[in-house]
């Protein structure tokens, strides 16, 4: 079903019910993760409501920076936020800031700006700006960009990654082992003369393909293993581990951002596309989540990623093939999960308490998180394996 | 005994006078000027406390390394009378072979260019070079029309000259019996059996821990991956290239695997290497030659197109095209049965005196030369040391595979030693094959030509890589190529062309390599 679909069909005046036998592929308000500025929003009320409890994650360092949770780039929402975005401009004036729509999606409508002047329209005080209602289609979310992004082979370059969440509450979900790195064509500069040519800094294959290099067969993708092996090669296995870990962290931690607002509509699942940049000194950084990831696919290899990811996809969510049934505990059998691995499971991390070690090897199999719990303290990081 | 002790004397002082001419001399003597301000070293006994300085120091291992390097790259002289021809390759056939196959390619350079009325070399206009300059990076980008440029030949044009090779001392008048060889190599060279191949590869066998095998997630980490990784650790700390040699035989860990293989090869990575590399950018950017428009064409043909390589595109210009203008390459042709080509000032033909090899290097480069750089880009980002490897590699191994000689890796004895095997191994499937006009080894040739790299996934190619520096050897490649062969044996009894059978073998990226090397020497019943 398509995310308009989904609107219709949970919209309060249709009064649709679905029935027992009937499971979709979106959540109800899955927006709250997937728009950008709902995201962002979510999870900073889930940074502060951990200061607040006092909790270990939301521990800050002497910049104000929060040491866990720090993996969004500084964003603001247009125009609702404006001044506070001037405040922060102006304290580092050379930066670049990229400007991004909140509601479409493929790159569209995307520009980077480095001057306040380019951004007038956006100005609450504007008395030449007709702009004036803050209809949802017209919000802008501005975020700090990440200039120095992690080159291989002088590309910028992100990671798409499937993550599928078969339940919010309890948080139940998995990883797909086979994301991808999108490269641009182009070679990458942060000169301000090329702040303009979206092939050099978008990685979005519809952006990327009408470029003049973009070539068909292997369609500027890289495998995740791939990644893996040219980091391990080049820097070494401990940060390399590192960075994988802290990637799977990012994603639990946003989706337990949005898990108590999201409508967990026993009927639902839903397969995100995660896009993640990494950048030069091997932090990964959030850029945003997706609800309908491309399924389309642009080489023969894409193909056959993309019809593995739906086969598995399906296989979690509607056990044996058979009709489903909503009331069944959503929990499948290892042998079924194909190229999916458990991610997190609040459920087994909540039954095994705090002092279960797990023996898996770094970054490979992941298992069920049993030491995540908040009281874990300071060691938190160390027992995610 | 004699015979021994003058071919001892002659080696050590080959070796010598190698050294002496090379920079570790000038470092080590430096080195042993500065160490007499020490205290611990005095007048009476100088000799003796300088040796304990240096081996305190690491200098005496960095001298044992190079040493070791020269040993494993310099064939001993066989006889203290030999001709320098003999160094280069003992057999008067093969060597005339290789003269007119030269001769060949030689031609058709040649009338490439006259064709397109492109000089050989010239000299690149101010501007140009400019331009090219602040485009170093990124050369990929730019799209000179090449349409009109083909390869100078392909692997397969190179098959059909070793195809017909024929040793004349040899007349094989027995009719066709059981020993015959079925194969398209009809050369009598020697190569090894599985026993022979068993010794020679201890270290794969089955009760021995392999990278590749014993790493995979079913099996703990404690059981061998992690003390394999701590003796690496420790190899490197101590700088030894012979431990190192001998260690990845079992395979490198991916973090270690930079540095040993840097250690293995001998590369120092000094400030006097990386100027080096920057002259020969200084070369690039003068004078353009007609062989980087070959150059060009193949990283547009092979790398750029594949799945794993596409991302350095950039890097294996900067290579290649400095490699191609670096005379310290000539150096390798001493015990190269080829010779590079030479290429006469215009006007002045025939006259020695304005006689130049060309290129530079003296090394033409074929379809898919440019994948011997590529998997090397996973391990260097820094472009000098990726350089520096890559030469190394190029005048230990790769030139091997592209060069008529008798050498036991040289590409003739891989070729008889791949259908060897397969004939004696796997006698029905090698018949069948043959009966349907789908000789192996023209499907396997490519394989072994490019070191399988662009048919394997590069983890898979870079363990592979380890044990060909491990044993000094490139047999693996044949030994590799037959078990492949024995893997898809069950598919291959069905096809009944050359166009299926090659469909069967198509794509190897799937393979695991250690588990098919060590299941076709040690585990299959002979």
């Amino acid at each position: 079903m398509s995310v308009q679909t989904i609107r219709n069909v949970f919209s309060v005046e249709t009064g649709y019910r679905l029935s027992d036998d009937q499971i979709v592929n979106h959540f109800p308000n899955h927006y709250e993760l997937t728009r950008k500025d709902l995201m962002v929003k979510n999870i900073k009320r889930y940074r502060k409501e951990l200061e607040k409890e006092g909790s270990p994650l939301a521990e800050k360092d002497e910049n104000g920076k929060y040491l866990y949770l720090d993996f969004v780039p500084v964003t603001y929402m247009l125009p609702a936020d404006y001044n506070l975005f001037v405040e922060e401009f102006r304290k580092s004036p050379s930066s670049t800031w990229i400007m991004k729509p909140c509601g479409k999606a493929q790159g569209k409508g995307i520009f980077l700006i480095n001057k306040l002047s380019q951004i007038k329209k956006w100005s609450r005080d504007s008395k030449t700006s007709s702009f004036v209602s803050q209809s949802s289609k017209e919000a802008y979310v501005i975020s700090l960009y990440i200039n120095n992004p992690l080159l291989i082979g002088g590309r910028k370059f992100d990671l798409r990654l499937y993550v599928l969440v078969s339940t919010y509450r309890p948080l139940r979900c998995y990883m797909y082992k086979l994301g991808f790195c999108r490269f641009c064509t182009v070679k990458y500069t942060p000169s301000t003369s090329e702040l303009d040519n979206m092939f050099v800094h978008l990685t979005n294959v519809a952006i990327q393909k009408h470029g003049d290099d973009y070539n068909h067969i292997h369609g500027g993708k890289w495998t995740v293993s791939n990644l893996r092996l040219y980091l391990e090669s080049t820097r070494g296995k401990e940060v390399t581990s590192k960075l994988f870990d802290e990637i799977h962290w990012i994603i639990v931690q946003s989706l337990k951002a949005v898990a108590p607002v999201m409508n967990n509509d026993k009927h639902c699942f839903e397969c995100y596309g995660y896009d993640i940049i990494i950048d030069d000194r091997l932090k990964p950084w959030l850029i945003e989540v997706n609800a309908s990831p491309s399924l389309t696919s642009s080489t023969a290899n894409d193909r056959i990623l993309k019809y593995n990811l739906i086969n598995d996809t399906l296989n979690i969510a509607v056990p044996n093939g058979e009709i489903p049934d909503c009331k069944w505990n959503k929990s499948p059998p290892k042998e079924v999960l194909g190229n999916y691995e458990i991610l997190y499971d609040e459920e087994l991390a909540q039954g095994d308490g705090a002092d279960r070690e797990l023996r898996s090897r770094p970054g490979q199999s992941l298992g069920p998180k049993g030491s995540r719990s908040r009281d874990s303290g300071r060691t938190v990081l160390t027992t995610w394996k | 005994m004699l015979q021994e002790e003058s071919d001892l004397s002659l080696i050590i002082a080959h070796i010598v006078q190698k050294l002496k001419g090379s920079n570790l001399y000038a470092q080590l003597e430096r080195q042993a000027w500065t160490s007499l301000q020490r205290p611990e070293i005095k007048l009476e006994s100088l000799k003796e406390d300088i040796k304990e300085f240096f081996k305190i120091s690491g200098w005496e291992k960095k001298l044992q390394n190079a040493v070791y390097s020269e040993l494993s790259v310099f064939p001993l002289p066989s006889h203290p009378a030999a001709p320098p021809e003999h160094l280069k390759e003992p057999l008067v056939y093969m060597r005339k072979a290789q003269g007119s196959w030269e001769k060949r390619i030689l031609k058709s350079l040649n009338s490439m260019c006259t064709e397109l009325s492109i000089p050989l070399a010239r000299k690149r206009p101010v501007g140009e070079q400019k331009e090219l300059l602040n485009k170093w990076n990124e050369m990929g980008t730019d799209e000179p029309d090449l349409s009109l440029f083909r390869p100078v030949y392909a692997p397969k044009d190179f098959l059909e000259v070793l195809i017909n090779l024929r040793n004349p001392n040899y007349e094989n008048g027995d009719s066709l019996s059981f020993r015959t060889h079925l194969g398209l190599i009809q050369v009598p060279l020697k190569v090894k059996d599985i026993p022979e191949l068993k010794e020679f590869f201890v270290e794969l066998s089955l009760n021995t821990g392999q990278l590749g095998i014993d790493d995979s997630t079913q099996v703990p980490p404690e059981l061998f991956e992690n003390e394999h990784v701590r003796i690496g650790q420790k190899v490197l700390e101590e700088q030894d290239s012979a431990a190192a040699q001998q260690y990845i035989r079992q395979g490198s860990p991916t973090a270690l695997r930079a540095e040993l293989w840097t250690l293995i090869l001998n590369i120092s990575g000094q400030s006097e290497d990386i100027l080096y590399y920057e002259q020969l950018k200084a070369n690039v950017i003068q004078h353009d030659l007609l062989v980087d428009s070959l150059i060009y064409k193949d990283v547009k043909l092979t790398a750029s197109n594949d799945d794993y390589y596409f991302v350095f595109e950039d890097y294996l210009y900067q290579v290649l095209l400095c490699f191609s203008r670096d005379t310290s390459v000539l150096g390798h042709f001493a015990y190269n049965s080829a010779s590079p080509p030479k290429s006469y000032i215009r006007g002045k033909l025939g006259l020695e005196e304005y006689a130049v090899f060309y290129p530079p290097n003296g090394v033409i480069p074929f379809h898919g030369f440019s994948m011997y750089v590529a998997p090397l880009c996973f391990l260097y980002h820094e472009p000098s040391k990726l350089y520096q490897i890559f030469r190394e590699m190029y005048v230990r191994f790769f030139f091997r595979l592209h060069s008529i000689s008798s050498h036991p890796s040289g590409i003739v004895s891989l070729c008889l030693l791949f259908e060897t095997l397969l004939q004696t191994y796997l006698p029905q499937l090698f018949y069948h094959l043959r009966e349907i006009g789908a000789q192996p080894l023209r499907i396997s040739f490519k394989w072994m030509v490019r070191a399988f790299s662009g048919y394997l996934a590069t983890d898979q190619l870079l363990l592979l890589w380890d044990r060909i520096l491990g044993y000094n050897s490139l047999e693996i490649l044949a030994v590799l190529a037959a078990a492949v062969f024995a893997f898809r044996a069950v598919n291959l009894m069905e096809v009944t062309s050359l166009a299926a059978a090659e469909a069967v073998l198509a794509d190897l990226s799937t393979l695991k390599v250690m588990p098919l090397l060590q299941i076709f020497l040690f585990a299959t019943v002979t």
